[in-house]
């Protein structure tokens, strides 16, 4: 036998062997291995694309703005506190993004300036004008995102989805992806809800508060603003609540005349559960807070009793209950005409804590489990008619040189499975399509060595050596139009999405796979035939 | 032994001033056809224009007409419809942009799961995509493209000479120009998927022109005396064959995909099989008469 071609059969056969062992996993035939198989031995293989297997990819934008605009918010809050306990007489406002405060002199810029090192001076005559300085900005843009991909996280863990993918994309922008979802628009709400719980305190002194109507329909909120926008007192605001009547099922609004301060955020809370009312056998979120938000909580009703009170979830009233006594421990209510879903959706939420920053969707695309299952079996029929067509074209074209250029197909096949399976890497019905081409460009190169051999042999060469020196004169060709394609591969991968991503992968595998088959593979074939007896036609 | 082609001796290059023609419509079709996608005047999928792509299955077939009037009575405006008769879907498109998105795919939903109960829609698959994330796919579509011709170009242009990676890189844009005018012409949607056949077309048509650059090559070595219309001509003639039956065992895959592949991937398979065919023209009539044109000398 030549040298080396008993090595190289090995070298096959292990290969196969391998890629086999890595693919099992995605075939029926895992299921009847014994135990220690599944244990030991590659038990995962290909993944399935969101769009094969059902699922649901969202990508969020977090409003670093608004985060940047809560904590300016916070400075302008709390700086008149500040500049009391030092005695010093001014004024301060929060106009967008600054912080302005008057008079404009030196003893309140030093206070200002100690306590707060990240503001920096924008305009210091007449007034002083404060803003957050562009290194804060960016600390808290950044950290803004981190903690919405934490909570987001957490959120998921909650809700209970199985091998969900979250990550930041870039600065401020987060992918989400959740296969298998049942109900997108449900897992859609919970990770985009801002989940601000506040309490403020209903302002029914001011007279306005008896002249606002009872109740207004849905979209005539910024109407009822308009009116009485001239007669909201400094220091309060007009928020609503979703009224549904229980016989007719129509949705009404409720103006509430709020004071704006808020009084206390879900922050401190430790608990949040679902809770059957049994009197009206409707579900209510009980909440508890920690020992700090307690202590907060028990002023605040033990101050303001008789006055109602406001929970308020991301700028809407949820309920206005009046003040009976000072309430501690801690523990409150949350009622509001819930489904069970809203409700225990609501408890989610809650317990995995507010956003620091709302979140936009910019991107959300959902595949239905139906879809994905008919792409699979499509897939599969064009896969199969693909190798049908392929194959017996080339026996038909080739002869038996033909089915030696099959062998290569079908080992091509196999080994380009084996190497998804052991990349774990994820199927999607591009890559489905990029290995059913695979299957047209995997003879490619056979077709290449064979019309040189044909040549070769017209120059009245044994076939011996035109097998030789069709395969040493092709090599370049092969190599050179192989590399073309692995070139736009890479692109395809830098650039693409997931299942574009999931083509490029394929098409890069099924090329440098295409390599080792045709000039390995075929060759040893060729070799095989010929250390048996010398061989005086090529069935070519 | 059979043979598709034995022995030809077609004068290519006489020839290359009709195949000038044919690829001069291509490539003007295909500049209009890029011009008009960036006025927006094109076939985009709403992944490069933004908006909201709705497709449900119903258990038996619905008429468009009734589709769209129930989304005209829903309330709903400036939406496609386009219809799968064979598997009783309906895609519904808008491309308005909407500021928070989900609302027009909510009601497309709800309108016409109330409207056609009887009928048991199943919804298929909903894709929002938001102004900025269209806008930044369009950018990095257009980068990509140019990537891989560049890559090609200084592939082509490092193993052999320079103006054989010129010669590969028209011939490249020339097949992805083409299949974009085609497509245009037969008002099929430019989205994401078609873009990716069109990176896989650039690679594989190089496929062709490589085999033929590889045999001018050798050729140029031997024949020293004759003219380098000549050293083509005969170049190509001899491998021919070779050109035509690999892009044929490709074509023939992709033909199975594109009857058998299913919804998704059926304009994908569109766009490689026409690839494919305008692939192996432009390795023959575009790639080698720009090597002449740009010198006669070895």
């Amino acid at each position: 036998m030549k040298k080396g071609v008993f090595w190289r059969v090995i070298l096959i056969t292990l290969t196969v062997v391998i890629a086999a062992i890595f693919f099992l996993p995605n075939t029926p035939l895992f299921q009847g291995m014994p135990d220690w198989w599944k244990k030991t031995m590659p038990n995962k293989g290909m993944v399935l694309g969101l769009d094969l297997q059902g699922g649901l990819h969202l990508v969020f934008e977090v409003e670093g703005d608004k985060a940047v605009e809560i904590a300016t918010e916070r400075i302008a809050s709390s700086l008149p506190g500040i500049l009391e306990r030092k005695k010093i007489q001014a004024s301060v406002k929060k106009d967008g993004l600054l912080v302005v405060v008057t008079p404009a002199n030196m003893d309140i810029r030093k206070v200002i300036e100690d306590t707060y090192p990240v503001l920096t001076l924008a305009e210091g005559s007449g007034v002083l004008k404060y803003k957050l300085s562009a290194e804060e900005v960016q600390r808290i843009k950044d950290a803004a995102t981190d903690q919405v991909l934490e909570i987001i996280r957490n959120r998921i863990d909650q809700f209970g989805v199985s091998e969900p993918v979250i990550h930041r994309q870039s600065e401020n922008e987060i992918v989400v992806q959740l296969p298998g979802v049942k109900d997108p628009k449900r897992a859609v709400e919970i990770i985009g809800k801002t989940a601000l719980l506040e309490f403020k305190l209903a302002d029914d002194e001011s007279p306005l508060a008896a002249e606002l109507p009872a109740s207004i329909m849905p979209g005539e909120e910024t109407q009822l603003f308009e009116r009485f926008r001239n007669r909201i007192p400094e220091g309060d605001e007009i928020l609503f609540q979703k009224v549904i009547n229980k016989e007719t099922g129509v949705v009404t609004k409720r103006p509430v005349l709020l004071k704006k301060e808020t009084l206390l955020t879900g922050d401190l809370l430790t608990e949040a559960r679902v809770n059957i009312d049994e009197r009206f056998n409707e579900p209510y979120v009980s909440i508890r807070f920690n020992p700090a938000g307690a202590k907060i909580f028990e002023d605040i009703t033990g101050q303001n009793v008789k006055k109602r009170l406001a929970i308020i979830l991301d700028g809407n009233v949820y309920s206005t209950p009046v003040i009976q006594e000072r309430i501690s421990g801690g523990d409150a209510q949350i009622t509001g005409s819930f489904t069970m879903d809203e409700a225990k959706d609501l408890a989610i939420v809650l317990r995995a804590g507010a956003l620091p920053a709302p979140v936009k969707i910019l991107q959300n695309v959902t595949v239905g489990p139906s879809l994905g299952r008919d792409s699979i079996e499509a897939g599969k029929m064009a896969g199969i008619v693909a190798i049908i067509l392929v194959v017996v074209f080339m026996i038909f074209y080739y002869r038996l040189s033909g089915v030696i250029a099959d062998f290569a197909l079908v080992l091509n096949i196999i080994l380009l499975l084996g190497a998804m399976a052991s990349l774990n890497a994820t199927l999607t019905m591009p890559g489905i399509a990029g290995i059913i081409l695979a299957i047209g460009m995997a003879v490619d190169s056979n077709v290449l060595m064979f019309e040189r051999m044909r040549e070769e042999i017209r120059t009245g060469k044994t076939p011996r050596a035109a097998v030789e020196s069709g395969y040493k004169k092709a090599f370049w060709t092969i190599f050179d139009s192989h590399v073309t394609t692995l070139i736009t591969a890479a692109v395809l991968f830098q650039f693409g999405t997931g299942p574009i991503k999931g083509f490029a992968v394929t098409l890069s595998l099924g090329v440098a796979i295409n390599l080792f088959t045709a000039l390995i593979g075929t060759k040893t074939v060729f070799d095989v035939i010929q250390t048996k007896k010398e061989v005086k036609r090529l069935s070519i | 032994m059979i043979e598709l082609l034995k022995g030809t001796n077609i004068d290519f290059m006489g020839k290359r001033r009709y195949a000038f023609i044919v690829t001069g419509i291509l490539s003007v079709l295909g500049i209009i056809a890029i011009v008009q996608i960036a006025l927006g005047n094109a076939n985009l999928g709403v992944d490069f224009a933004g908006g909201t792509a709705v497709q449900i299955k119903f258990a038996q077939s619905v008429s468009l007409h009734d589709v769209r009037k129930a989304l005209e009575e829903g309330g709903l405006k400036d939406f496609d419809l386009q219809d799968l008769p064979t598997e009783n879907k309906i895609l519904i498109r808008v491309k308005k942009q909407e500021e928070k998105l989900g609302g027009f795919s909510e009601k497309i939903i709800q309108v016409l799961s109330n409207k056609f109960s009887d009928k048991k829609p199943v919804v298929d698959s909903t894709t929002e995509i938001g102004p900025k994330v269209g806008s930044k796919l369009r950018k990095d579509a257009l980068w990509a493209v140019l990537m891989a011709i560049v890559g090609l170009l200084i592939y082509v242009g490092w193993r052999f000479q320079l103006r054989f990676g010129v010669g590969a890189t028209i011939a490249t844009f020339h097949d992805v120009l083409a299949v974009v005018g085609i497509f245009y012409v037969l008002d099929k949607e430019m989205n994401l998927i078609v873009l990716s056949a069109l990176l896989a077309i650039a690679g594989y048509s190089l496929t062709d022109t490589v085999v033929v650059f590889d045999r001018i090559r050798e050729n140029m070595k031997r024949m020293l005396k004759e003219p380098i219309e000549a050293v083509i001509n005969k170049s190509i003639n001899e491998v021919l064959s070779r050109t035509i039956i690999t892009s044929f065992t490709t074509f023939l895959a992709a033909l199975a995909l594109f009857l058998f592949g299913g919804e998704v991937i059926h304009d994908f398979a569109l766009a490689m099989l026409i690839g494919l065919v305008i692939g192996t023209y432009s390795s023959i009539f575009v790639a080698s008469p720009v090597v002449v044109l740009l010198g006669k000398k070895r």
